[in-house]
């Protein structure tokens, strides 16, 4: 029944009872919670990653080594302990069979003892594969966080600009990029000496170029929208347009990049040690540990085959970087940038 | 813009591209401390100071560094990259005679990579989300992440030595020789692991692609065997996306056989650029790390001629 009032064009509607709406069942399954269109878009995104079982298993698995690196032996900054424990048995660098006290020889199959054996001068290679995780594992990470920041400043001014400074900026990359990673770091490597910020410095100089090229891409289509352009109509300066504006929405295929370059930057350090080239001979570096154990494929005196010098080293880098790559994977499917992802992952 | 002019346009960006790759050669080379001289004199302690500078001014070592890559690209345009300090021989000599060497175990790496990745990418593209696609698929991701060398020493280990019989390390023969073709397996099949799983991985996904476009919905229709749209249509099209990842490729190959040829002692470029840096053979060095640097810019821009090409749909800019 509608009342009649003075008031033109106003309709009083009575009758509405508000309690009746907010008690009744509801209609649907809809509440607050499930709603998924006020979901962010990293939220969704990170949603699709922890539903990867794949990707899971592999975090768990580069969680689980950084563990084993990082508690392999105590860690000490300026003589303070920051980390107390050592769950390798033995310093990796020990020859142990210079101690009286253990009983153990060179070239030793494995045994409760030393679960992967004894390497050529009787060093246990349980520990030194612990312990090798540290250098393999904090280089990757490292190297690619300064070569992303690097290389996306620098192709997020080059794309902003366009125009001459592009067209320069550019080329720098391509002269970069014509070198296969690897030939050019062993270049720098061997010319500035090895060691392990060397190692970082060799692999960020010659990997930021991919990222600048990536986000270059991205930037060019990211400054034609209407966002930048208000942004620039407000009277923003080109610093604060490409920070707060552009580079923060070409960052999706820089983070499925980033994941899968790990791995190979990893893969490169131990090729380089592998070369004799990466940390000082005889430490505990995966690669380093395979070019010690060379000559060990090749039977010994007795004809016994010391297959667990090189299975072990190997099969520590092999597993690091495969579950690195299915972090990668999982990624870049929830990311859903398969058409930036299937590029990257070609070659090493 | 025409393909022409994108051929064009393309070939006149690779000298300047080459003479930044040849300036960063010769700078890494050059901005280094120690020289090829002093690591000689240290080595041989009768050289007196006099000796020493003699030395220095027949190399050209001693001019201003601008002059000595003024000095190096005149060379280097004619042919001539300087001599291997320790061998007295021509660096560009030594480069040639390694490379059919390289270039046989690089094809190889591309023929097993090829053979094995596209039947396996059409198989599982086929077989989506069924188990031959996921047992694939797996062996793709470890493709991808296994290390060449480790690879390469595992084979060893594995064949040669258990199994009997597999001869590992070559004998100094021409490449000609049929029992050359014997010691390439190994090597190539290690150096085309990483790109086989590449292309299987990037094959299965543009096929799954593909078989869902609506020309093979009305090739269905039209009653054809599944056998020939697979082989005759989609094929065709996925392949496209292999070329775009050729010359990605060829690059992990080339760094790929740095390292495999170490492993195996096949005597090819990569072998004898790792010696010349453990020897600091810094003309050697240059000429390898720029006769490689141009080689990939070439196999760019082939890999980008190819793929302007084959799909017409692509605008040439």
């Amino acid at each position: 029944m509608t009342e009649r009032t003075t008031e033109r064009g106003r309709i009083q509607v009575t009758g509405f009872d508000p309690e009746r709406v907010t008690e009744r069942d509801p209609l649907s399954g809809w509440t607050e919670e499930t709603g998924t269109e006020t979901k962010s878009r990293w939220k969704r995104v990170f949603g699709r990653f922890v539903r990867n079982r794949t990707a899971m298993i592999g975090l768990v698995v580069v969680l689980f080594m950084s563990l084993l690196a990082i508690l392999a032996r105590p860690v000490e900054f300026f003589g303070f302990a920051v980390q107390p424990l050592s769950l390798a048995p033995y310093p990796p660098g020990d020859m142990l069979y210079a101690d009286p006290t253990v009983d153990v020889s060179r070239n030793e199959a494995p045994s409760w003892a030393h679960p992967f054996g004894t390497d050529g001068s009787g060093r246990d290679i349980f520990s030194r594969v612990l312990y090798g995780g540290r250098y393999s594992i904090s280089i990757g990470f490292v190297v690619v966080a300064l070569a992303a920041s690097f290389g996306m400043v620098y192709g997020s001014v080059s794309g902003y600009y366009g125009g001459w400074v592009d067209e320069i900026m550019m080329r720098v990359v391509d002269v970069v990029l014509a070198f296969p990673m690897l030939v050019l770091a062993l270049v720098i490597v061997a010319m500035f000496g090895g060691g392990y910020w060397q190692l970082v410095a060799a692999f960020a100089v010659v990997g930021w170029a991919s990222y600048a090229r990536l986000i270059r891409g991205e930037v060019l289509t990211i400054k034609e929208n209407e966002y930048v352009l208000a942004a620039k109509a407000l009277g923003a300066r080109d610093r604060s347009v490409i920070l707060k504006h552009v580079t923060p929405n070409a960052v999706a295929p820089v983070i499925v990049l980033a994941t899968l370059n790990i791995g190979t930057v990893v893969i490169g350090v131990a090729a380089l040690g592998f070369l004799g080239l990466g940390m000082p001979p005889g430490s505990a570096e995966w690669g380093s540990m395979l070019e010690g154990g060379r000559d060990a494929i090749i039977p010994g005196p007795g004809g016994e085959i010391r297959w667990w010098i090189t299975v072990f080293p190997g099969a520590a880098i092999f597993l690091f970087v495969m579950s690195m790559n299915m972090i990668g994977d999982g990624v870049n499917d929830a990311l859903d940038a398969q058409e930036t992802g299937a590029e990257m992952r070609g070659g090493q | 813009m025409g393909l022409q002019r994108f051929i064009l346009k393309r070939l006149l960006l690779i000298p300047p591209i080459l003479f930044g790759v040849s300036i960063v050669t010769f700078a890494l080379v050059h901005l280094t401390p120690g020289d090829p001289v002093s690591q000689m004199v240290a080595m041989n302690p009768n050289v007196d100071a006099a000796q020493e500078a003699e030395l220095r001014a027949r190399y050209g070592l001693d001019d201003p560094l601008v002059v000595q890559y003024v000095d190096w690209m005149a060379g280097v345009l004619q042919g001539d990259f300087g001599e291997v300090y320790g061998s007295s021989q021509d660096a560009a000599g030594v480069l040639v005679a390694r490379l059919p060497e390289t270039i046989a175990l690089g094809l190889f790496g591309w023929v097993f990579a090829l053979v094995i990745a596209i039947p396996t990418g059409i198989y599982a593209a086929v077989k989506k989300d069924q188990l031959g696609d996921t047992v694939s698929r797996f062996l793709a991701l470890s493709g991808i992440s296994i290390p060449n060398f480790w690879l390469g020493l595992m084979l060893i280990l594995l064949f040669p030595l258990t199994l009997g019989g597999w001869p590992v390390l070559p004998p100094r023969e021409s490449l000609a020789s049929p029992a050359m073709l014997w010691y390439l397996v190994l090597p190539g099949i290690t150096v085309g692991t990483a790109s086989a799983a590449a292309i299987m991985r990037v094959m299965r996904t543009s096929m799954a692609e593909e078989l869902n476009k609506e020309y093979v919905t009305a090739a269905r229709a039209k009653g054809l065997p599944e056998r020939t749209i697979i082989l005759k249509h989609v094929l065709r099209n996925s392949l496209i996306s292999v070329v775009t990842l050729a010359a990605t490729l060829t690059a992990g190959i080339v760094a790929g056989s740095v390292v495999v040829e170490v492993v195996f002692s096949w005597p090819g470029l990569g072998r004898e650029f790792v010696d010349a840096i453990h020897g600091r053979e810094i003309n050697l060095i240059m000429a390898i790390t720029l006769f490689i640097g141009l080689f990939i810019v070439i196999m760019n821009l082939v890999a980008d001629v190819l793929y302007a090409m084959l799909d017409p749909r692509i605008r040439y800019d």
